[in-house]
């Protein structure tokens, strides 16, 4: 133990009190942060790790207890007095959270919230304030910085917004920085960017990073040390270095290797040949989607001209950040969302333009797998009725029958029968999702549209969702439209990827064609900004995304 | 907190996540039976709703009731019509009529002939109570079915339709939400008053229901854009069973504390309309007329108060406490607050543990 360390944690444990009984969450941490230094702790949800985050500045919900020290500059944390605390939350640590959208009031300005967090701490007067507001706007490179300052939370992206809170958080020069997965809502290129700007402030200004995360990638590109959290415990602490290339605990192992990565996979054959092609299952030709006009909203052409067909058996990756309309594609494709131009067919027949009966027709050959395992559930149905909705509803079967076919259902998707007769709300991300594939595949379609179905989960549920998935393909060769934003991912999943970007197919081929050797310059920088976990790897990737951007 | 409520198992490898331990406590549970939990923990909910139902058949079972050809004969010895004779011995100051009932314990606890004492004519004033807290319950129910009804029905319509419809009724709920109230009542009950209390009920049900009605449609339109509802679509429900079936249970929660609130104050209204003379009118009786009828004698014989008063104040009391209960035990993000008993009765387990 150091006086030097900004950050010293020794035997910090977390309770909380539910139902009459102590839970605890976090178990004996110990950890040291000097400045300059960045530490990662990872682990999946429910490992305690934004539980620490919040509790080292006594931030956590009332039925928690604390016990053992933090200090902060040498200074006792724990269960110190609110004056106290007041003084070193924002100044001496600083907190920079998931969601900036929920994190920035929406009814202030950021200048005015930066200025705000200057004004708490120091003796400014309000012009002294504003120019140090827009020397941080600057700092973090939010365009038009002298415009930016007068704007809104919603005017902002998602990056800027992100942005707008670092600035916030640095306003104050914090020895500490608490960032509790900083990156986790956004784009793989923004998120790269984000990652570049913390670093470089943080040998700026000598900042410590307390980095929570678990986005493996993410931690190889910044952290010097490590520690990994398995249901409260610290299971191992270490260098990067020790950590990716010697891992000792079977946990770590484990979770190093459910992180996809790019380029990992072996070659997957399409179901067909190049030249004998069958008939598509899905063939969308021309498509323009349209959001009409709302109020003074003028209308927002989401997708355009975009051409693509899904042969039987295989499963097409459509890739893109977020606002590139690879979602609105998913949900047109099987009825949704009206069609302004073009045309999509499924299995031959033409939804664009179809009224209802033709549509539900036509959806007995689809399924869907939606992205949020939260709200994709009717929370007031059990998940058997969920499951056996759409065999209702088509009159296949009702009673015992129904009820078998579901049982056989939950027994494809790996989950206990006895579930039939639970709720949502009793089931972890991973276990819906794979409820959502039951009921998407209750039909037995021809074609499934996944959502970004594991956007939510965390890796090794992941890893367990991908195979699952696969397997089931294969078993019933049904084809597929896998919407992700994670490279990684389709690279895993799919035969052939195709690649949006502003509501525009920019470059569609063979999966190894696109991730080895793609045309687009899109393309390129989206692959470029993939973390790799694995540090050594990750520099030099970051050495050729930036000589990329020059 | 996307996820709330996703909670582990046991012996499951998949289960977990953030909010694994927060959701101990309904681990297991329907959703029917966790509300039924948390409501069970709300104290004064619970001895509301002991209160309001004992109320409630202790009223309804002192007179008889009279269903047509059937008479079912209550326990109380008096009814509204009998004019038993005027009591005046005892009587604080010569006035008439005063209760018999005695609760101090010492001397001589009892119910005398008159408990609540009598009206200047010699009515039993234990029955006319009875008989006016029976005709404002029935009122405070209609009120709440009939708004309840139409509040849930035109949200429902205007929420998951949207568009034009959705404006057509909400302009009707602007409209009627302009409208006074109090007067249209008043006029309406100068109207209904002769055709019986039942028809002022129904009166204003009808007018008392946009609050709830912007509050269903609140509900649908948020409900409406989750991905469940989608998954039905795709999975060939149609409109009504989206409605009835996907969206309609998740937002139960909401309506039936809204018409809790509705209710108790559906008894209110009914009081002072008949204050003013403008609800139930003579010869039936309800607790606000009751009020109103005895407002020259209140220094003399002040129990011509207290005993509608009383069951006023307890009926709207209790609906509002059973609201408040409902209200909290939907909403997830209540969680128990720690006490120091928890504190201590924790401390004293792990000790027994050791």
């Amino acid at each position: 133990m150091t006086e030097k360390n900004v950050l010293q944690i020794s035997d910090f444990n977390v309770d909380f009190w539910v139902d009459g009984v102590w839970y605890p969450a976090v178990i004996d941490m110990n950890l040291g942060l000097a400045a300059g230094k960045v530490t990662a702790i990872v682990g999946e949800s429910g490992s305690g790790k934004s539980t620490t985050a919040l509790g080292l500045m006594s931030l956590l919900a009332s039925n928690a207890r604390m016990q053992g020290s933090v200090l902060v500059k040498g200074e006792e944390m724990l269960n110190a007095k609110s004056s106290v605390l007041r003084q070193f939350r924002g100044k001496e640590v600083a907190y920079i959270f998931q969601e900036p959208m929920t994190a920035l009031n929406p009814l202030f300005t950021i200048g005015y919230q930066i200025i705000e967090t200057l004004r708490n701490h120091f003796d400014m007067g309000p012009k002294e304030a504003e120019a140090r507001a827009l020397e941080l706007i600057t700092m973090v490179d939010i365009p038009d910085p002298a415009g930016s300052i007068n704007k809104y939370p919603h005017q902002l992206s998602g990056g800027q917004r992100q942005r707008a809170m670092i600035a916030q958080a640095l306003a104050c020069d914090p020895a500490l920085l608490v960032a509790d997965e900083p990156t986790t809502a956004l784009d793989v290129t923004v998120q790269a960017e984000i990652l570049d700007l913390m670093r470089g402030l943080k040998d700026k200004l000598n900042s410590a990073i307390l980095l929570i995360t678990h986005d493996m990638g993410v931690v190889a590109d910044m952290a010097d040390e490590i520690l990994v959290m398995k249901d409260g415990i610290t299971v191992e602490k270490g260098t990067a270095d020790q950590i990716f290339n010697k891992p000792q605990h079977p946990y770590t192992k484990q979770l190093l290797g459910a992180v996809p990565k790019l380029g990992s996979t072996k070659k997957r054959a399409l179901p067909y040949k190049e030249d004998a092609k069958p008939d598509p299952v899905l063939k969308l030709s021309d498509v323009t989607i349209e959001y009409p006009k709302r109020g003074r909203q003028p209308a927002f052409t989401a997708v355009k001209n975009f051409s693509l067909e899904i042969y039987p058996g295989e499963i097409v990756g459509l890739v893109g950040e977020s606002g590139s309309g690879k979602t609105t594609v998913g949900r047109a494709s099987i009825g949704l969302l009206p069609v302004k131009e073009g045309s999509i067919q499924i299995v031959g027949k033409e939804i664009a333009g179809a009224d209802q009966k033709q549509l539900s027709a036509i959806r007995r050959h689809t399924g869907i797998v939606f992205q949020d395992p939260a709200s994709s559930l009717n929370p007031r149905l059990p998940i058997g009725e969920s499951i056996g909705e759409p065999l209702l509803l088509a009159g296949i079967a009702k009673g015992a029958e129904l009820a078998h076919m579901v049982e056989e259902l939950l027994d494809q998707v790996e989950l206990p029968r006895s579930y039939r007769n639970r709720y949502p709300h009793e089931l972890s991300g991973g276990q819906r999702q794979r409820v959502g594939i039951a009921r998407a595949l209750a039909l037995t379609p021809d074609l499934l549209i996944a959502d970004e179905p594991t956007s939510a989960l965390d890796v090794s549920v992941q890893a367990r969702f991908l195979d699952l998935l696969q397997e089931l393909q294969v078993k019933l060769n049904f084809a597929c439209l896998f919407i992700s934003h994670d490279l990684a991912v389709v690279d895993i999943l799919c035969h052939r990827i195709a690649v949006m970007q502003n509501g525009l197919l920019v470059e569609e081929g063979d999966r190894d064609q696109i991730l080895k050797k793609p045309q687009n310059d899109y393309t390129k920088r989206l692959i470029s900004a993939v973390p790799v976990p694995d540090p050594a790897e990750q520099r030099i990737r970051r050495e050729a995304r930036l000589a990329l951007k020059k | 907190m996307k996820l709330f409520g996703r909670k582990t198992s046991e012996g499951e490898l998949l289960a977990g996540g953030e909010n694994a331990i927060a959701n101990k406590e309904v681990e297991g549970l329907s959703q029917g039976q966790i509300v039924r939990r948390r409501f069970f923990r709300h104290r004064a909910a619970v001895i509301a709703l002991v209160t309001l139902t004992s109320i409630i058949v202790f009223v309804l079972s002192a007179l008889d009731t009279k269903m047509g050809p059937i008479r079912i004969p209550g326990w109380w010895k008096w009814g509204v019509e009998d004019i038993p004779e005027l009591r005046f011995e005892d009587c604080p100051g010569g006035t008439t009529g005063c209760p018999t009932l005695s609760i101090n314990p010492n001397s001589h606890f009892g119910f005398g002939t008159h408990p609540f004492g009598q009206d200047d004519i010699g009515r039993d004033y234990f029955a006319l109570v009875m008989n006016g807290a029976r005709r404002s319950l029935m009122i405070m129910f209609v009120i709440g079915i009939v708004s309840g009804f139409i509040g849930v029905v035109v949200g429902s319509i205007s929420g998951f339709y949207g568009k034009k419809i959705d404006s057509v009724l909400m302009r009707l709920v602007d409209f009627l939400q302009t409208v006074p109230t109090i007067i249209i009542a008043a006029v309406i009950g100068k109207a209904a008053g002769k055709v019986g209390p039942l028809y002022l009920a129904l009166f204003l049900g009808i007018l008392g229901w946009t609050g709830l009605a912007r509050l269903v449609r609140a509900q649908f339109l948020s409900l409406r854009e989750m991905e469940f509802v989608d998954a039905a679509r795709v999975a060939g429900a149609s409109n009504l069973r989206i409605a009835f079936k996907h969206i309609l249970p998740n937002a139960v929660g909401q309506i039936i504390v809204s018409i809790t609130l509705i209710m108790a104050g559906a008894i209110l209204t009914e009081t002072a309309l008949s204050y003013l003379g403008f609800g139930v009118v003579p010869p039936d009786v309800s607790l606000g007329l009751l009020i109103s009828q005895y407002e020259s004698a209140f220094t003399t014989r002040p129990w011509l108060f207290w005993w509608p008063g009383f069951f006023i104040i307890s009926i709207a009391l209790c609906v509002n406490f059973i609201g408040d209960g409902l209200r909290d035990a939907f909403d997830p993000r209540q969680r128990r607050r720690i006490t120091k008993k928890d504190r201590l009765q924790a401390k004293l387990q792990v000790k027994a543990g050791e």
